[in-house]
């Protein structure tokens, strides 16, 4: 069983709803879920729409062609409809218009009739359920979760009569269910949660907002000092404070957002205060699609900041990869006391997948702090590795922690000594060839030894998964390496296959192919072949299917 | 005296009067028998913003405009912390200009000194914030054309609880101020008139010295209306002490979990308090 749904209409038309009901019914239901949102930057009107797709098999990618489609306006219909297979059906309310092969219910007619307008999609809702064979209870269940008492009655009437509407043509095998249902924001919060980050601090700005809300929801639960500010540059500068001061810290925006954080970034590294933060990138430049998807900020994320330091990127491939990446990214920012940049996109922060529970059990709290000292502190002492023990201000009497922006001496003043100067250059960049060791090569997925090889790196994981797999099982020798952790770049697994791939194929969100670039200058490979896709949708599995034929 | 502050060399510019506002701090921290390691001081960039490195305590000498950021990431995680903020003119009203009027907002338990010396220093005599309107400098070579901000003014409109004014040339006063605006709970600001010996022949020692008064002991420091003419009392006559200070809640107040709970940094971290988070996604 693999089946699509979208449903579609204007902004303010009550989709979300529908979307986080319907999804987490099905996956009640034992199915794993894969859901991607696709909205317009504006509250009311326009087009948005969610592909929602569900399977009994292991899902990370949406498909163009789809089963139902849910219509709640004219241009839905007049968008989606050539995606329906012939074996579909496309549901609308009586209101949108007439058109051959529509099924029209009654739903605002009956909505009118409980007297609450609100609850029209969740008659369809009922619809749609009762098409598909899940039995009411487990959809009635999550209604009752989801609102309080007068609203879930009022919806569980609805759902009720929306029952009533339709004929059963598909019959969903009711199994167990043992998953969780998340998106990529909530993923990393959930991450930097378990990891124990106690001040969390952004500005609003679309992707990125579902982690700043997600740790609001949770401070007070948590003891996490969540705050708003004034503008992405006080974000960084604060987030370092917190840090400095000994809390684990975390900021976090998309690309013009981060743009503002480049100069604390570059303080981060001369301060050598750790700090974790994310770019949950849209595409770019300037303002760009504020809703949208792309990959585009690889390259500046590597590079932002003036002079030279070390820094550590992961981009993240999955929600599950988000969420150990996360936590794993405060581990690595105090064991060598450097920023630690996540990268992450739209695509991956709002789509919703299905996947078992996170293991909190074997994550560990490594903190590299020292709780006392021989001798006179220095913030800055040279070392064999390059990184210097670290202590909490105030907590050690007698010793104090000075950081500084200008370049310094062991004690944290300020020097114009060349000499020096060499030192605490070389000594930063020490700690880059240490991080080395901690990088861990790309996934990889397929044949072995490939005679094709498809490079890709960060949320493009779930369709290249899919993508490979569905052309290896027709015979097609190939495989894929999806970079994860990506600077420093590792390089020896792609060397190794390289030697037996006739191809390499470069898959990417962007349309200067900069994970091609960095294969270049890091490993000397170029790709064969580049597939690039920048209209700001992400890839379809069958999308990248089809691109993937045409070249080899 | 049961703690001593120990000073470095500064590399201040003969007769400037950063030297007298580090005389002051040190006195102020000594009198209130605040221990080196239980204060952070912060800073921006600038000749004031210098003065983690004149003084041992703890010390974050961030980027220029910067300062109040990281100050205020400090005390959230460190409550126990004695947060004090030193930055010039340029570094608060200009560059930070916009952290400014946030940390008044806030009302987050900092003392903010500014070293206000109406010109720019370490880039070498540039128009400042404050630098008053029609002053030649280095760079407006046919005088200054826009505006000076009025910092107290500024603070006042935004709500600030203490707001006070300061002479680098009258340091038993200043230390006073710097000893009730550490004390304060909440967002203190004290701007500190201080000459610039090599780049403002405008605003000098003497122009300073006579103009300052200090406000009377009959002065109500409660009546905001009266606070505001003070605040905008900037021509032959300065008047320097607490203009305006009103008793409100503490940022920090406001997190029940801050308030009632240990410091944050004190928090021990378990990854496993986070589990029961997995039954909102079930």
């Amino acid at each position: 069983m693999d089946l699509s749904l979208i449903i579609g209409g204007q902004a303010g038309q009550g989709m979300d709803t529908f979307a986080s009901l319907f999804e987490k019914t099905i996956k009640r239901c034992g199915y794993n879920v894969y859901a991607y949102s696709d909205y317009m930057s504006r509250i009311r009107g326009g087009h948005n729409y969610f592909n929602i797709r569900f399977s009994s098999e292991n899902i990370l990618a949406v498909k163009d062609n789809i089963d139902i489609l849910f219509a709640l306006d004219d241009e839905t219909v007049n968008v989606h409809k050539h995606k329906v297979k012939d074996t579909g059906i496309v549901i609308a309310d009586e209101l949108v218009a007439e058109e051959d092969n529509i099924t029209h219910l009654k739903l605002s007619d009956i909505a009118r009739k409980l007297k609450n307008q609100k609850v029209a999609n969740t008659v369809g809702l009922g619809a749609i359920l009762k098409y598909l064979g899940v039995p009411i209870n487990i959809a009635g269940e999550v209604i009752r979760e989801e609102f309080t008492e007068d609203i879930a009655n009022a919806n569980l009437k609805a759902l009720e009569e929306g029952y009533k509407l339709m004929d059963t043509r598909h019959h969903l095998d009711i199994k167990e269910d043992n998953s969780i249902l998340i998106n990529g924001n909530e993923a990393v919060g959930l991450g930097a949660i378990a990891a124990g980050c106690k001040f969390y601090c952004g500005y609003p700005m679309t992707p990125s907002t579902g982690i700043l809300s997600f740790m609001a929801k949770h401070a007070d639960e948590f003891n996490i000092a969540v705050d708003q500010v004034e503008d992405e540059v006080a974000a960084l500068n604060m987030a370092l404070g917190a840090s400095y001061a000994g809390i684990r810290a975390m900021t976090g925006s998309s690309g013009g957002g981060f743009a503002l954080m480049v100069e604390a970034l570059s303080l981060a590294g001369i301060i050598e205060v750790p700090i974790v933060l994310i770019n949950v990138q849209r595409p770019g430049p300037a303002t760009g699609f504020p809703t949208r998807t792309e990959q585009a900020d690889l390259r500046f994320m590597i590079h932002a900041g003036h002079g030279e330091f070390p820094r550590m990127v992961i981009a993240l491939r999955d929600t599950e990869d988000a969420f150990y990446q996360t936590v794993r990214a405060f581990n690595i920012a105090e064991k060598y006391n450097i920023p630690v940049l996540l990268v992450s996109d739209q695509h991956l922060a709002d789509g919703m997948t299905t996947k078992k529970p996170f293991n909190f059990r074997d994550i560990k709290i490594e903190r590299n702090i020292q709780s006392s000292i021989e001798g006179e502190y220095k913030a800055y002492r040279l070392t064999e590795s390059g990184v210097s023990p670290r202590i909490i201000p105030g907590k050690i009497e007698g010793a104090t922690v000075l950081v500084d922006s200008d370049e310094h001496d062991e004690y944290g003043h300020i020097t114009e000594s060349g000499e020096i100067r060499t030192k605490m250059v070389e000594k930063r960049l020490k700690k880059f060839e240490l991080l080395k060791e901690d990088i861990k090569e790309p996934w990889f997925i397929g044949d072995e030894n490939p005679e094709n090889l498809v490079v890709c790196w960060g949320s493009t994981y779930g369709t290249v998964k899919e993508t490979v797999e569905n052309l290896k099982d027709e015979g097609i020798s190939i495989g894929a390496l999806v970079f994860g952790d990506i600077w420093p770049f590792p390089t020896k697994k792609l060397l190794e296959l390289k030697k037996k791939a006739r191809n390499i194929i470069d898959v990417e969100q962007n349309a200067t192919a900069q994970l091609d670039s960095l294969i270049r200058e890091e490993a000397l490979i170029k790709s064969d072949i580049k597939i690039l896709k920048y209209d700001g949708r992400p890839f379809t599995a069958d999308e990248l299917y089809k691109r993937i034929r045409e070249v080899i | 005296m049961s703690c001593q502050y120990e000073l470095y060399e500064p590399s201040w510019c003969p007769g400037c009067g950063n030297y007298m506002i580090r005389t002051a701090l040190k006195m102020a921290l000594e009198e209130l028998d605040i221990k080196p390691h239980e204060v952070v001081i912060v800073s921006g960039i600038g000749q004031a913003a210098k003065m983690p490195h004149y003084i041992k305590t703890n010390g974050f000498n961030g980027l220029h405009g910067r300062a109040l950021p990281p100050a205020i990431g400090i005390k959230m995680a460190n409550k126990n912390l004695n947060v004090i903020v030193e930055s010039g003119d340029g570094d608060t009203y200009g560059e930070g200009g916009n952290h400014f009027i946030h940390a008044i907002r806030r009302n987050i338990d900092i003392a903010h000194f500014v070293h206000d010396n109406q010109i720019y220093g370490l880039t070498k005599g540039q128009a400042s914030p404050t630098t008053a309107m029609g002053q030649i400098t280095t760079l407006q070579f046919d005088g200054v054309k826009v505006e000076p901000v009025k910092p107290l003014a500024l603070a006042l409109t935004m709500g600030a609880g203490f707001v006070a004014r300061g002479f680098a040339g009258d340091i038993p006063h200043l230390v006073g101020l710097m000893k009730e605006a550490i004390k304060y709970k909440g967002y203190a600001l004290v701007d500190i008139l201080q000459p610039c010996v090599v780049w403002n022949k405008v605003n000098t020692f003497s122009w300073y010295k006579n103009r300052v008064y200090h406000l009377p002991e009959s002065y109500d420091y409660t009546n905001k209306e009266e606070a505001m003419k003070k605040a905008l009392e900037f021509d032959d006559r300065i008047p320097i002490g607490i203009l305006y200070r009103e008793e409100k809640e503490a940022y920090l107040d406001k997190f029940d979990f801050i308030k009632e709970g240990p410091p944050l940094v004190d928090l021990e971290l378990n990854p496993l308090d986070a589990e029961k988070l997995m039954d909102e996604f079930r």
